[in-house]
């Protein structure tokens, strides 16, 4: 069998993806060992089916795979619980319930006040810094002379002070207290004034 | 014929896609994300190449794949299932251009009476082009430019054949034309394609890149 150029170049894309008959093949290879255009016509096309076929030729713009995935995402059905997946479902929401509760006797439970016939003042702002020690009862100004044990002094906001159960100092916060608190809480603190050293102020 | 990008020649394979797809239709749909992964790549590749637009091929790309999540039920296990989804996205990509009108380019050859014969154009000797070539952008970007140049029925089957790899018979029931047609359209275009490419052609990428007129860019 004998082909002539635009038989080869009519069948090249069958010979290419070896579809053509064992006599045409052999007639083609005939044909393209003593023709260098119908050669070079095979060896091109051969070229662009092979960088064509190659994976890389088209690349995905960046974040491809993860848009296609949130896509996806937002798409497919949730899936109904199982038993399981229930109780824990439930076991986190107890846990979140219960750390509501935990937060608001933290915040709003009133402090026990440590001594009984304390009075809290009134006008004290909550931000002002007080000094505390940690035996005592009450809070005063820094400074205040009144401080009885002064190695175990904290330094926190009048706010905090109240809600740990200080009461204000008679001498040094006296101006926001009444009189009758102020008699009060002298009669009461059996302990910190009576140990200190200067008599109450008038 | 070059090898396929991603072969699931492998029975073992082919039995752990078949598993997950039967396992997506009991419900557990997350299992899609794994079944579609080796595919995503393709899916864009041939949204873009029908599309050649990057915006347009990711929302096709996407459309497809929740398509074939929607109708998972209807794959048939005969098939296999890139060449569904391959099929799925073409159409996509079909509709979305029937759809919008877009022509990004003239197409150069439409006019040509598909039945009759093509004459090559150009007889340079091309050795051998090493697929490293497409690590440059440059040259992907012509080859890219060269396809979209062809008309669309021509670009079609051989995005199909040429770059998806599906058979003749996958391509004909993809695009719904004969056996016969797809084989001359996919040698006009592996032809035309190689003119365009070619060398020392009017509009060739040789002269745009840094090689002398006349020889070959790799």
């Amino acid at each position: 069998m004998v082909v002539t150029c635009e038989q080869v170049w009519h069948e090249s894309s069958s010979y290419l993806d070896g579809e053509t008959g064992s006599d045409l093949r052999a007639a083609i290879e005939e044909h393209v060992r003593g023709c260098k255009t119908c050669g070079a016509v095979l060896d091109g096309t051969r070229n662009v089916i092979g960088l064509y076929g190659e994976d890389r030729m088209f690349e995905p713009p960046p974040g491809f795979s993860r848009r296609l995935h949130r896509r996806l995402e937002k798409n497919m059905p949730r899936r109904r619980g199982t038993a399981v997946g229930w109780m824990v479902a439930v076991a986190a929401a107890l846990l979140i319930v219960g750390s509501f509760e935990v937060g608001d006797s933290a915040s709003f439970v009133h402090p026990q006040l440590r001594s009984k016939l304390a009075q809290p003042g009134s006008g004290i702002p909550a931000d002002m810094m007080v000094v505390v020690a940690e035996d005592g009862k009450t809070f005063h100004v820094a400074g205040c002379r009144f401080i009885h044990d002064k190695a175990k002094l904290r330094t926190i906001p009048a706010g905090q002070a109240l809600r740990e159960g200080y009461m204000p100092c008679v001498r040094c916060m006296k101006k926001y207290l009444t009189e009758s608190a102020r008699r009060n809480a002298v009669d009461a603190d059996d302990g910190e004034f009576a140990r200190s050293a200067e008599p109450v102020s008038k | 014929m070059p090898a396929e990008a991603i072969s699931l020649d492998d029975p073992a394979d082919r039995m752990n896609e078949e598993m997950l797809i039967r396992r997506i239709r009991d419900g557990e749909h997350e299992l899609f994300y794994e079944l579609i992964r080796p595919y995503e790549r393709r899916v864009y590749s041939a949204a873009f190449a029908i599309l050649h637009n990057e915006a347009d091929a990711e929302d096709v790309a996407q459309e497809a794949v929740l398509k074939a999540f929607k109708h998972i039920r209807q794959f048939r296990a005969e098939a296999r299932f890139s060449t569904w989804l391959i099929q799925i996205t073409v159409n996509e990509a079909r509709m979305r251009r029937r759809k919008e009108h877009a022509e990004i380019m003239q197409p150069i050859v439409d006019h040509q009476d598909e039945e009759g014969n093509y004459t090559p154009r150009d007889f340079a000797d091309w050795r051998e082009i090493p697929s490293e070539t497409l690590e440059r952008s440059e040259v992907r970007q012509k080859l890219a430019e060269a396809l979209v140049s062809l008309g669309q029925k021509y670009r079609e089957v051989f995005v199909l054949r040429d770059m998806q790899h599906l058979s003749i018979e996958e391509t004909a029931k993809t695009l719904g034309v004969s056996t016969a047609s797809v084989k001359t359209r996919l040698l006009r275009a592996r032809l035309m394609l190689r003119d365009l490419l070619a060398p020392g052609l009017g509009g060739s990428w040789a002269s745009k890149l840094s090689f002398a007129k006349g020889t070959k860019p790799w």
